[in-house]
């Protein structure tokens, strides 16, 4: 266990990176608290299992340093860091029964037999394989091989972070909600410091403490599901978490009003006059429709009954608003505003979030 | 639904079944004709029964070749085999080196067998070769014209040269197909060297290492080409494999009834040893699935 430091951190797969745009992860500097679970979030191609890759020492960065609780380990090979990680795809040892490749990463470090065979037994357990440890690997199916991959990357008690990479991509819906079940446990018993890949928000925000956003090989915004639910610091945060995503509208701000296609809105705190691409963020949540002549003018194409409650897909000259109403609540043709709450109310200036004057 | 019955469909298979007649029908009952029969000469034959088969079951000379076939077999695939393995894990992986690497590998397998032969008879000679002068020179005592083990020794080290790449070339597309989360899965479990060749690549490799084996074992079982063109069966007899033994009886000495039963048992002890070896390993890879 483990406090990973990054520091000024950036990797390019280009042998001489020269401009920005070389670099498949931007210059990064962030600390991984020991014992906390991570979730790191982007769509694909981010960066975000490059990020992995170079803290298990697999890849190493083209400039930056990693620290293992302050021991500086950039050049330390994989095997010195004493990592656990597991891959989008099952990689198993098909020669070694189950029972062997849980006890593999054991064995290479040495660990006392009858250790081992608890240690393996408690495993299996977790992972509900007892009744398969004398089979050999290679004819299991590929989520029986996922769950033997992921039993090997938690079998070592005593490893610096555990990393998880998409691991749950081949395991059934069912069988998902009992591995991360039994990952969040895992975390709750022992305190591994853990972080896990997903591009599934889902995953992510049930998952983990802390939530890490990633775009375009940068770390957008690192905090709890609730901040980057209420205060999203990059439209890409707002239209990636949120189901469906924070309606992002160009806007004209000055001061506390905001004109959006030339309809003045209120933002209920102040925020000067930003120069640039400024937009408005609202999550659907945050918006309800109305009628009058207050808010945007809009007419409603489509209502969509998820259960829960029901999403209004309305358009506003062109472009799409959306709405989350409760489900008991009766939305009739004539409705044609929109407005919106003022503490949901988001200003962007090139993409990254304004903060509010006097907060 | 009424399937057309239609027998002419027969006929398709005339030009194969014409094919197959005349490429190894016809000839393979020659042989099992002059090996049944005797014949003093003036083409008429009578018959000799079962009298061949005991005669070559109870010749000695016959023994002996097979001793040494089965040396030779074992010895070369002995050292083939773990060397061509070692070859394909030391060879870069891609670019430009790889591709040189494969081209430099594949030229020993296409030089002709007597070619081969005439290339290593001159240059083990003592006198004009590079090989047999420069170890004259050295002191040591080689000559593969008198020397037994001067001769085998020759004679393994040409087969070698020849047919390593060959097994390289299969370890080394076996290896190439191992995806790269194997070896990253082995870092993170600090798998040792030794480990990740005992645990990824070997098993990864069985199949076409299989394939390698096989094609070695027969292919040395029956070489005859090379072996003669450099030693022509001697010093004595001491490299007499058993297809130039064969040859020997057949065409020096004109002994058809013997050589035939000889050609026949030669014939059904490498389907034998071929057909253990494939169910062995077809069985072993159920077993390990079941």
């Amino acid at each position: 266990m483990a406090k990973i430091t990054l520091d000024n951190l950036a990797h390019s797969y280009l042998p001489n990176p020269t401009k920005e745009d070389d670099f498949a992860l931007k210059e990064l500097n962030h600390d991984w608290v020991d014992g906390e679970a991570y979730a790191l979030l982007g769509s694909s191609g981010c960066g975000k299992s490059t990020l992995l890759n170079i803290i298990s020492g697999l890849l190493h960065p083209s400039q930056g340093r990693i620290l293992f609780n302050d021991r500086d380990v950039t050049h330390a090979p994989t095997t010195q860091r004493n990592i656990a990680q597991v891959f989008q795809f099952p990689v198993v040892y098909d020669t070694m029964t189950v029972r062997d490749n849980l006890a593999f990463p054991m064995r290479n470090r040495g660990a006392d037999a009858q250790y081992i065979k608890d240690r393996v037994q408690q495993i299996a357990a977790m992972i509900g394989m007892e009744a398969m440890l004398d089979k050999k690997a290679r004819g299991l199916t590929a989520d029986a091989k996922q769950k033997i991959s992921l039993g090997r990357g938690m079998v070592r008690e005593d490893v610096n972070a555990l990393l998880f990479d998409e691991p749950l991509t081949v395991i059934d819906p069912h069988m998902k909600w009992e591995l991360r079940t039994q990952l969040k446990s895992l975390h709750h018993e022992f305190g591994h410091t853990m972080i896990y890949v997903t591009h599934d928000q889902t995953e992510a925000l049930t998952f983990a403490d802390k939530v890490v956003v990633m775009y375009d090989g940068r770390v957008v915004q690192m905090g709890t599901p609730q901040e980057l639910f209420e205060t999203p610091q990059h439209t890409f945060v707002g239209y990636f978490i949120g189901s469906p995503g924070m309606n992002v509208l160009d806007a004209h701000v000055s001061g506390s009003t905001a004109v959006i296609a030339g309809h003045e809105i209120a933002l209920g705190k102040g925020y000067g006059t930003p120069s640039g691409k400024v937009e408005v963020g609202v999550r659907p949540e945050f918006a309800s429709l109305a009628t009058g002549d207050t808010g945007l003018p809009v007419t409603i194409k489509r209502v969509e009954d998820v259960g829960r409650h029901k999403i209004v897909r309305a358009d506003f000259h062109g472009s799409e608003i959306n709405v989350i109403a409760a489900e008991g609540a009766s939305i009739s043709p004539d409705m044609n505003r929109i407005v919106f709450d003022p503490a949901g109310i988001n200003i962007y200036n090139d993409s990254w979030r304004v903060a509010p004057e006097g907060v | 639904m009424n399937k057309t019955v239609n027998q002419k469909a027969w006929f398709l298979i005339l030009p194969v079944l014409l094919l197959v007649a005349f490429s190894a029908v016809i000839p393979l009952m020659t042989v099992v004709n002059y090996a049944f029969q005797d014949t003093f000469g003036n083409n008429k034959f009578f018959w000799a029964g079962l009298d061949w088969f005991r005669d070559m079951l109870e010749s000695e000379r016959m023994w002996d070749a097979l001793g040494r076939q089965i040396a030779f077999s074992s010895i070369i695939l002995a050292i083939e085999i773990p060397l061509g393995v070692f070859v394909a894990l030391n060879m870069p992986k891609r670019g430009f080196w790889a591709s040189l690497c494969l081209v430099l590998m594949s030229l020993p397998l296409l030089i002709p067998w007597n070619v081969v032969g005439t290339i290593w008879q001159i240059f083990g000679r003592v006198d004009i070769g590079l090989l047999g002068y420069t170890l004259d020179a050295l002191g040591i005592d080689y000559n593969y014209t008198q020397g037994f083990y001067a001769a085998w020794a020759t004679i393994i080290v040409m087969d070698v040269w020849h047919w390593t790449s060959l097994v390289a070339l299969l370890a080394y597309a076996g290896l190439q197909s191992i995806p790269d989360a194997y070896y990253q899965a082995a870092k993170i479990d600090q798998a040792s060297r030794w480990k990740v060749f005992r645990f990824i690549e070997l098993p990864k490799m069985m199949g076409v290492l299989m394939i390698a084996i096989l094609l070695r074992f027969m292919d040395s079982f029956m070489i005859y080409t090379e072996p003669f063109v450099v030693t022509g069966g001697g010093p004595g007899n001491s490299t007499t494999l058993l297809s130039i033994d064969l040859v020997k009886m057949a065409l020096g000495q004109f002994d058809l009834g013997p050589a035939a039963a000889f050609s026949i048992m030669y014939y059904l002890v490498i389907l034998l040893i071929s057909y253990v070896f494939y169910t062995v390993m077809t069985n072993l890879d159920k077993r390990e699935d079941s």
